[in-house]
């Protein structure tokens, strides 16, 4: 009788597991389908723009309905993106670089003492300036854009690099993010190093620095993405080509189209100016994840 | 210690000095501009104070415009997108292998240009002369009417922005739901187990009241974000964005600062100033429903 019992139990056990196992994998498949069906949907423009800047223009144009390969893949649209007369993009990136290497820089310059002074330093009025300096976190850029298209103006810094720089080089969340990073480097360490003599600036420069590095690294690459992306100030500022960021030049490609509707050229001129971040994207993956992940803000 | 503060006060000169000119001057500065009246951009005088560029921006047709695009783009993108969002990392949350390359994958958008990809997502859903393009081929062959999504009506062209401002603000949402998902105890999920609760069950009880906070968080910079929509509309439709009838706030602001119909930064205060207020009103009613519902 027991073992009947038993036996029986057993059975149903080992049915309930495996319609349990049964279902697992039909759920896991499920989730499966629809991740995969989310990534084609994030992916496919990539490939749509690589495969159309590889497509020969006469093809392309004769193609009443898009096909999904090329048999003859060409790199001809790559030239013509950068020797077009009038979308000089070759200028455009050079600009873009310029921009991006000028103002993280000059940023660095700026809110390594200011989060050095708020973390180590000790002055009147510290809290306050602090809750001051958070409170304008909240201040969106578009209230205050008017009066720098203003001010730029007036300073007669349009079409110049430094009008272009100017109002981006700080940031109050940067200063946020890497005074509480200071802070963690414990107080022994600046006794002791006050003790032997270093001063503020080279306990900052020769310790705090370089026990920073990862975060110093992450809000560097964030800047660099925000600073390759820019395009609202950059098209206020500029109204000669020669000083055109590669935002300002996708405008400029998608009226001129380069001559007749050359979408094969634009896009290889996308694919371009998309592979930069790409590239530093795949490299510091995790990096920019988790900078972004504690306060990069765009969604 | 008197030269101490002197020492740390130089420290902060730079960045004082930039926030000064370039954020709290500016936040005095544009709520003059917006009472002055008449105000000359050449000349740089006024005539009087008073709320005329409150009342003119108000009755200008194309900022109501603008202002219905721009709440048609936040009430279906925000839903939609946070949605999807927590479906994607749900489905991340339970799968172990190809999850680090799945997340890779949804991250690509953030990091590339908007106004490149906007390009694409044109090519993808405009008709020319020479080819009805990929989705509209697509349209005909599940035997559909063809329509221009970039030229054509409005719904067509409210639709395109909608899809691709979902496809551009995922990768941030997927990015904070899946690591809130992560952090949740797993202790949580064993109790559970042990009760022999339903996933669904387990989704309501456990999984939703410990991500809360964090989809109030997106809920709320996502408001904020799409309020501010801009560059997404220009990708798809050009700088002329009042002509194709596609403008959003951020661009009525633009437009009146710079271009052919710039020149009038009074009105663009004004405009700024009324959309900071919309952002500011929703954004205190999510706090305060947030405080009654989530559970920190």
């Amino acid at each position: 009788m027991d073992k009947q019992l038993n036996a029986v139990t057993s059975m149903d056990f080992d049915r309930i597991e495996r319609r349990a196992a049964a279902r697992r994998r039909t759920s896991q498949t499920v989730i499966y389908v629809l991740l995969a069906l989310w990534a084609l949907i994030v992916l496919f423009p990539f490939y749509w723009m690589v495969l159309t800047s590889l497509k020969d223009q006469a093809a392309y144009n004769s193609e009443k309905v898009p096909v999904f390969f090329t048999l003859n893949p060409t790199l001809q649209n790559y030239v013509s993106a950068f020797t077009d007369e009038q979308v000089n993009l070759g200028r455009y990136f050079l600009n873009t670089v310029i921009f991006t290497l000028a103002t993280t820089g000059l940023m660095m310059l700026v809110i390594i003492p200011a989060a050095f002074a708020f973390a180590r330093l000790e002055f009147r009025g510290k809290h306050l300036v602090f809750t001051l300096f958070l409170s304008l976190m909240m201040i969106p850029n578009e209230l205050v854009i008017i009066t720098n298209y203003v001010t730029i103006t007036n300073w007669h810094l349009r079409n110049t690099f430094t009008g272009l720089i100017l109002p981006s080089v700080t940031s109050v969340f940067y200063i946020y993010l890497l005074k509480e990073n200071f802070e963690q480097i414990p107080d022994e360490l600046y006794k002791a190093a006050r003790v032997d003599g270093t001063t503020d600036l080279e306990y900052l420069v020769r310790v705090m620095i370089p026990i920073s590095r990862p975060t110093l690294i992450t809000i560097t690459i964030l800047k660099v993405i925000e600073c390759w992306n820019a395009y609202v100030w950059p098209r206020l500022i500029t109204t000669k080509s020669s000083h055109f960021l590669v935002s300002n030049g996708i405008q400029q490609i998608r009226v001129s189209s380069f001559g007749r509707d050359n979408y094969p050229a634009m896009m290889a001129a996308v694919v371009v100016i998309s592979l930069p971040l790409i590239v530093l994207f795949l490299v510091f993956r995790n990096k920019i994840m988790e900078g972004v992940s504690r306060g990069g803000l765009k969604g | 210690m008197k030269q101490n503060q002197m020492k740390a006060w130089l420290y902060l000169l730079p960045a004082i000095l930039f926030l000064g000119v370039f954020m709290v001057y500016p936040l005095i500065d544009v709520l003059v501009y917006s009472f002055e009246e008449k105000y000359n951009f050449v000349t740089q005088t006024s005539q009087g104070i008073g709320l005329f560029n409150y009342a003119k921006v108000l009755r200008d047709h194309q900022f109501l415009d603008a202002v219905k695009n721009t709440f048609l783009l936040v009430i279906i993108t925000v839903p939609l997108s946070t949605g999807i969002a927590l479906l994607i990392s749900l489905g991340l949350n339970a799968i172990k292998p190809l999850r680090k390359m799945f997340q890779t994958i949804y991250f690509l958008p953030y990091v590339t240009n908007t106004l490149a990809v906007g390009l694409v997502f044109m090519v993808l859903f405009k008709t020319t002369d020479y080819s009805s393009g990929l989705i509209n081929s697509l349209l005909s062959a599940l035997g559909m009417r063809q329509v221009d999504f970039i030229d054509g009506p409005y719904w067509a062209k409210m639709l395109v922005l909608c899809l691709y401002t979902v496809w551009v603000v995922m990768p941030f949402k997927v990015l904070i739901l899946t690591s809130a998902l992560a952090s949740v105890d797993q202790e949580y999920y064993n109790a559970a187990k042990m009760d022999a609760a339903s996933p669904w069950r387990v989704f309501r009880k456990i999984t939703l009241p410990m991500i809360s906070p964090m989809i109030y968080y997106l809920v709320i910079t996502g408001f904020i974000g799409a309020f501010k929509a801009y560059s997404d509309a220009v990708a798809l439709f050009g700088v002329e964005l009042g002509k194709a009838g596609m403008n959003t706030m951020v661009g009525y602001v633009y437009d009146s600062l710079y271009g052919d119909r710039g020149g009038y930064p009074s009105y663009a205060s004004a405009a700024a100033l009324i959309l900071f207020a919309i952002v500011l009103t929703i954004t205190c009613i999510n706090l305060l429903i947030s405080k009654k519902r989530v559970r920190y």
